[in-house]
């Protein structure tokens, strides 16, 4: 065990290293969550002074589900290149490979949320800073899930491109219909019943309540607890279809056993269908947005 | 294991879809030796060194190294291998220094990065990216790679493929330095000299079967002791004469060259001299080269090894 530690600290590390050196890493994980951060704070005075905290859990929850792409686009670039295969004939096993794709990505991902932090407090002079343990509970915990379904995209894709093309879906979707980029009481009706099955709708309504109600962490038991299934799904399925050799082809079988990822937010998502809890805290968090002031009324 | 051998392979076979890449390899390799697989391109040597390092498996047959099964044995296995593929990549921004302090922690008991780095000549090189090191420094950074956990057996899968000749001697000069660590080595190649020069035995292998094992010695005197006399003439030969000289067995021509196979060499010299006099014709080079490894591979498949 201190072995499979030790290979994914190691791994971790250098990882984190070659991510620090590859700009089109830092181009998403770093500048475009901030680009929407400052594009936020611009407009944030126009929606009233309590607007900030729901507009930064937006950014965060962005920020966290950049980790979809993050370092699990690595492996495929690492298999394509056959460059896991000289690992395979070392002690390093798939999941110390895996595992530091999670953890690499992590602590990239704190320091932007810590930036956006600061920013947002210093130059957008949002008041107050949320439920902190709940933000960072949140952050971490779906970093990684997010980090995991990349790692699921990651196996069951043959090459970089179908790699690209599929992320590209899952991610629009993720931007668009939860709440992350429009918030969620706005979506059309029939958007709204297909965000309620997303991860990422979760994620973005747990960080808002958490921002803007100050939300306890144990009143976010469900959104964590279908977070950390997902993960926990997403891990153990990557590391049974990991594939060390870029001959080797994912299976149409191995396909659907990567469908098993989404089986907490099935749940979930047909519970909340029912319940409504999660329309309900929307509608709340968005009201700490006002609608802007008219033009004519800056004029005068 | 009956035969106490560090390498043992026996009656491999391996199918690719339509194509079988082996059939039926079978070779021991002892403590200490440097034993070559050496054939042309597509001969099946990858295959059988990648089922060795555990990174295929194979059809039929079994393997050992050092007593263990490459594919159930795990870290065990691993610890006494040390492996330069085919193609060694690493990602382009990794530094060298780097590449063999992380690799080198992977491993209970490893040589130092600073050690590694004066032996391969790569002191200089020590921050630079994978991506700026040369074909030949990226060869010798696979080597050390591959010493870094001070392994008792090392694969060497085409160590000098593609590398112009001053280089190529370079790494010549660390497998002598591997032998005299008394390493088990097994490399391939599909270079004839560098199997006679680094090699204590040879497996010769073409269409995934040995056709041939021995020392390089062996092999050639097996062959039949024929020695090759390249001729060259001022004038064209066009009667084919020189094949009926004393002693020639066979008569080949290779550009403006004539090969001469002869079991009886200076009998043949002897009778060349007087017949380039009757005819009028004058030498213009004459070399004569005892039979090598090329020939026996040209005398056991009727192919050249660079085709």
């Amino acid at each position: 065990m201190s072995r499979v530690l030790g290979h994914t600290w190691a791994l971790t590390v250098i990882r984190m290293r070659l991510a620090m050196r590859n700009r089109a890493f830092l181009f998403f994980s770093l500048i475009t969550p901030l680009a929407f951060l400052f594009g936020y704070g611009a407009i944030s005075k126009r929606f009233g002074p309590g607007a900030m905290p729901y507009l930064l859990a937006m950014v965060l929850a962005l920020t966290v589900m950049g980790s979809f792409w993050g370092l699990s686009v690595q492996l495929v670039t690492f298999r394509e290149q056959g460059i896991l295969r000289r690992f395979r004939v070392t002690p390093v096993g798939a999941s110390a490979m895996l595992a530091s794709s999670l953890i690499s990505n992590y602590f990239l991902t704190l320091p932007t949320i810590a930036i956006e932090f600061y920013i947002s407090r210093s130059l957008f002079h949002m008041a107050g800073l949320g439920n902190l343990l709940s933000v960072f509970i949140l952050v971490t915990i779906g970093t990684v899930t997010f980090a995991s379904l990349g790692l699921i995209v990651a196996s069951v894709t043959n090459t970089m491109q179908e790699t690209q093309i599929i992320n590209q879906i899952i991610w629009f979707a993720f931007l668009f219909i939860s709440g992350a980029t429009i918030p969620f009481p706005k979506l059309p009706a029939m958007l709204q019943s297909v965000a309620v099955f997303l991860p990422a709708t979760y994620l973005v309504s747990g960080l808002q309540r958490a921002m803007v109600d100050h939300t306890n962490v144990t009143e976010l038991g469900a959104y964590l607890a279908s977070l950390i299934g997902c993960a926990l799904i997403a891990f153990v399925v990557a590391a049974q279809l990991f594939r060390w050799e870029p001959e080797t082809k994912a299976t149409r079988k191995a396909k659907l056993w990567a469908a098993a990822a989404v089986i907490p937010f099935l749940m979930l998502g047909a519970w909340e269908t029912f319940n409504g809890d999660l329309r309900r805290h929307a509608m709340k968090d968005l009201q700490s947005i006002q609608e802007p002031y008219s033009l004519e009324r800056i004029e005068h | 294991m009956l035969s106490g051998a560090t390498i043992e392979v026996i009656n491999l076979t391996k199918r690719y879809g339509d194509v079988e890449a082996l059939r039926g390899v079978s070779f021991a390799v002892n403590e200490g030796e440097v034993f070559g697989l050496l054939g042309p391109n597509g001969a099946g040597k990858t295959s059988t060194v990648e089922i060795l390092e555990g990174l295929r498996t194979p059809d039929s047959g079994s393997v050992s190294v050092c007593g263990l099964d490459p594919q159930t044995s795990g870290a065990e296995f691993k610890y006494v291998i040390g492996a330069s593929l085919q193609a060694t990549a690493l990602p382009d921004k990794m530094r060298v220094r780097e590449a063999l302090d992380l690799f080198g922690s992977f491993y209970p008991q490893r040589r130092s990065t600073q050690e590694l780095l004066g032996r391969f000549g790569l002191e200089e090189k020590r921050n630079a990216f994978y991506s700026q090191l040369s074909g030949g420094q990226k060869q010798r950074l696979a080597l050390a790679m591959a010493l870094v956990n001070n392994p008792r057996v090392v694969f060497l899968d085409e160590p000098t493929a593609g590398l112009d000749p001053q280089v190529r001697r370079e790494i010549y000069d660390i497998v002598e330095e591997l032998k005299k660590e008394k390493k088990t080595i097994l490399l391939t190649t599909h270079y004839i000299e560098e199997a006679e020069k680094l090699c204590d035995r040879v497996a010769i292998v073409d269409h995934g079967k040995v056709i041939a094992l021995g020392t390089p010695r062996e092999l050639k005197q097996r062959s039949g002791a024929v020695t090759r006399i390249t001729v060259r003439m001022a004038r064209p030969e066009t009667n084919g004469a020189l094949g009926k000289l004393e002693g020639v067995t066979e008569c080949r021509t290779e550009a403006d060259d004539y090969l001469l196979y002869s079991t009886r060499v200076p009998r043949t010299i002897v009778a060349l001299v007087k017949h380039l006099e009757e005819q009028n014709n004058e030498l213009v080079s004459l070399d004569i080269a005892a039979p090598s490894l090329e020939d026996i591979f040209l005398e056991l498949t009727g192919r050249r090894l660079r085709d």
